[in-house]
């Protein structure tokens, strides 16, 4: 089975049903099928050839949805980027995977011209909401309008182009490297990892999914894959801004299940949840970083006849475990155990099984983890190790520290690395740091996590400046807001006179995490 | 001492634009132009209350009321105004 076949084997079983609900819009089945395979048919037009890939540079919106099935339709590999990426990071995403094709919005274009010339492979553009004629040619690329593509190209489904292990889709992660690196995702692995999920958490046809996360962070994308996989429907939200929207949006549109993550989960029980009836409300799922013990009192109080599940994954397989619901009283703080067609288990540092109790790191089998990271054979080579098996098979390592309790479910422990989890999003502090040190005045820079109630862990910068330099913390936030990824941007900033540093003259994290920088 | 939209205006500025006043217009939404996510709402919420001594009620969280720096200060002069005709009533 291929990725975009969820979307047509739903539209062949239920055409006129409402498949999107994005604001004001409602479209079927019928429509997105149709309208995709328009899109699919204008990028073959265009020239896109199988496996070429197509980049989504867009908020959550039904045009990133027709972006993502009309490349797979069309035999592409789609990645779509967040919205609030700047344009180096999206240079360099573009070139690192030589995207032949980026599908964005007009709002988007004028900015997006400014690196036509430094995007060689990028040929054929595809704008919606822009006042540009049907197609035109600049810097070297093929501008169409999508309506125009939707007006007049034809909707005759194009014909298969791809096998499962094909690669359907590259997501960016923040790399240890300060680089992000594209996760390697084929259509089997999509397919078995939403399989696993959409059976344990009992998906159907009646389900009405929300999503609030960009449809870019792997746990966004999945909800879009899964509710079209069932025949059910998705709400599509912008975003999580305003907290009465959400409930109203949940009342209003009867929806079943509500995907979270702990920052948002957080916001939401700053309101009396009491005072709201959600009566078809089935599931909350909750993954990225484990939910407070407190918030799932909390949400047990206000909502016991819903489905609390607390899960864990990774970009690398999506998913890793999930704790089912009947456990969530009596271990808390597990993320559960391995999903259905997959098992999981903890290594030490020489690759023995540990038992109950003992903490190691976390490894993944499964049709569901990836191929590796797009040209990155030693990072790969990293997290895909061989298994020891009597045939050739490749694990996931992944880099998390767990333990198991006797009944083994999973504790999750900490990182073998120094990526911070924030706002459910992971980020490497390499490349944050980078960030600082483009910064003229700045002489040392470094980031860590600290605990923070509503994001998890809050990154927090701390610099040193060079002599006769000066430079406000204002500023310093105002320089990192303009070049990296919202979540990325430090809450907090630290200018200090030294930077405590190891007995190698490396700066000392640990020493920052405890006790900050150091004063002369 | 300043106005309303002016204190609400350096707010935002300060604290989500990092400082750069530069084309932020008082009539721009927060959501379309991407100035404040959930977690700056909440930050906001947080100063409205503290600073203007005013409860804002959990129905009140929507764009309506707080979508703009315009809006902000629309909702806040609701919001102070109601407060003075509620205490003028329970004292009378």
């Amino acid at each position: 089975m291929q990725v975009e076949q969820f979307l047509e084997f739903s539209a062949a079983r239920h055409a006129g049903k409402v498949a999107l609900i994005c604001g004001p819009q409602r479209l079927t089945y019928k429509d997105i099928d149709d309208r995709c395979n328009q899109l699919a048919n204008a990028l073959l037009s265009a020239g896109l050839k199988r496996w070429d890939r197509v980049a989504i540079y867009m908020e959550n919106s039904p045009e990133a949805v027709l972006g993502v099935f009309g490349a797979l339709k069309a035999g592409g590999v789609f990645l779509v980027v967040n919205p609030t990426t700047k344009m180096d990071k999206l240079s360099y995403i573009l070139n690192n995977c030589r995207a032949s094709v980026l599908i964005t919005t007009g709002k988007k274009l004028d900015e997006i011209r400014s690196i036509w010339a430094e995007t060689p492979y990028l040929q054929t553009v595809i704008v919606t909401g822009a006042d540009v004629p049907s197609t035109i040619e600049e810097g070297g690329k093929q501008i169409l309008s999508l309506e125009h593509v939707l007006a007049t190209a034809s909707a005759e489904r194009p014909s298969k182009r791809c096998i499962d292990i094909d690669l359907a889709a590259l997501i960016y992660t923040s790399g240890s490297t300060g680089k992000p690196k594209g996760v390697m995702v084929t259509h089997l692995n999509i397919v078995s990892a939403a399989t696993s999920i959409t059976t344990y958490l009992e998906n159907t046809g009646e389900d009405v999914i929300i999503n609030l996360l960009p449809l870019a962070f792997d746990y966004g994308l999945y909800q879009l894959l899964m509710a079209f996989k069932m025949g059910a429907t998705l709400v599509l939200e912008r975003g999580f801004t305003y907290t009465y929207v959400l409930i109203e949006t949940l009342i209003r549109e009867k929806v079943t299940g509500l995907p979270l993550v702990p920052t948002i989960s957080s916001i939401l029980l700053q309101m009396d949840l009491s005072k709201h009836q959600l009566p078809h409300l089935r599931y909350i799922s909750n993954t990225a970083a484990a939910l407070p013990t407190e918030h799932i009192r909390q949400l047990r109080k206000f909502f016991p006849q819903v489905k609390i599940y607390s899960m864990y994954g990774l970009t690398e397989c999506k998913r890793v475990s999930y704790l089912p619901p009947d456990q969530i009283d009596i271990r808390p703080r597990s993320v559960g155990r391995g999903m259905p067609n997959e098992e999981v288990y903890i290594v030490d540092d020489g690759g023995k099984r540990l038992g109950p109790g003992e903490t190691g790191e976390l490894v993944v089998r499964g049709a569901n983890v990836m191929k590796g990271y797009w040209e990155l054979p030693e990072e790969t080579a990293k997290m895909l190790r061989d298994g020891g098996f009597p045939w050739p098979e490749k694990v996931l390592h992944t880099g998390d520290l767990f333990t198991s309790d006797e009944e083994g479910y999973l504790y999750w422990v900490g990182r073998k690395d120094d990526i911070i989890k924030t706002r459910g999003e992971k980020v490497s502090p390499k490349e944050v740091e980078e960030v600082l040190y483009s910064l003229p005045q700045i002489a040392d820079a470094a980031v860590i996590g600290m605990p923070d109630p509503i994001l998890g862990s809050a990154i927090k910068a701390f610099v040193t400046l060079k002599p006769g330099s000066s430079i406000t913390v204002q500023e310093v936030l105002r320089h990192c807001k303009e070049r990296l990824e919202d979540f990325m941007v430090p809450k907090q900033v630290e200018i200090c006179e030294t930077m405590p540093k190891t007995g190698t003259g490396k700066i000392s994290k640990r020493a920052l995490a405890l006790g900050g920088g150091g004063t002369e | 001492m300043q106005n309303l939209e002016a204190q609400l205006k350096q707010f935002v500025v300060e604290n989500f634009l990092f400082g750069k006043q530069n084309g932020f217009n008082c009539d721009d939404s927060f959501l379309e132009k991407g100035i404040i996510d959930s977690t700056g709402m909440v930050e906001l919420i947080f100063h409205l209350e503290s600073s203007y001594q005013i409860k804002i009620e959990d129905t009140e969280l929507v764009p309506e009321n707080l979508d703009s720096v315009e809006r902000l200060v629309a909702f806040v002069e609701r919001k102070k105004a109601s407060k003075e005709q509620g205490s003028y009533q329970s004292a009378s």
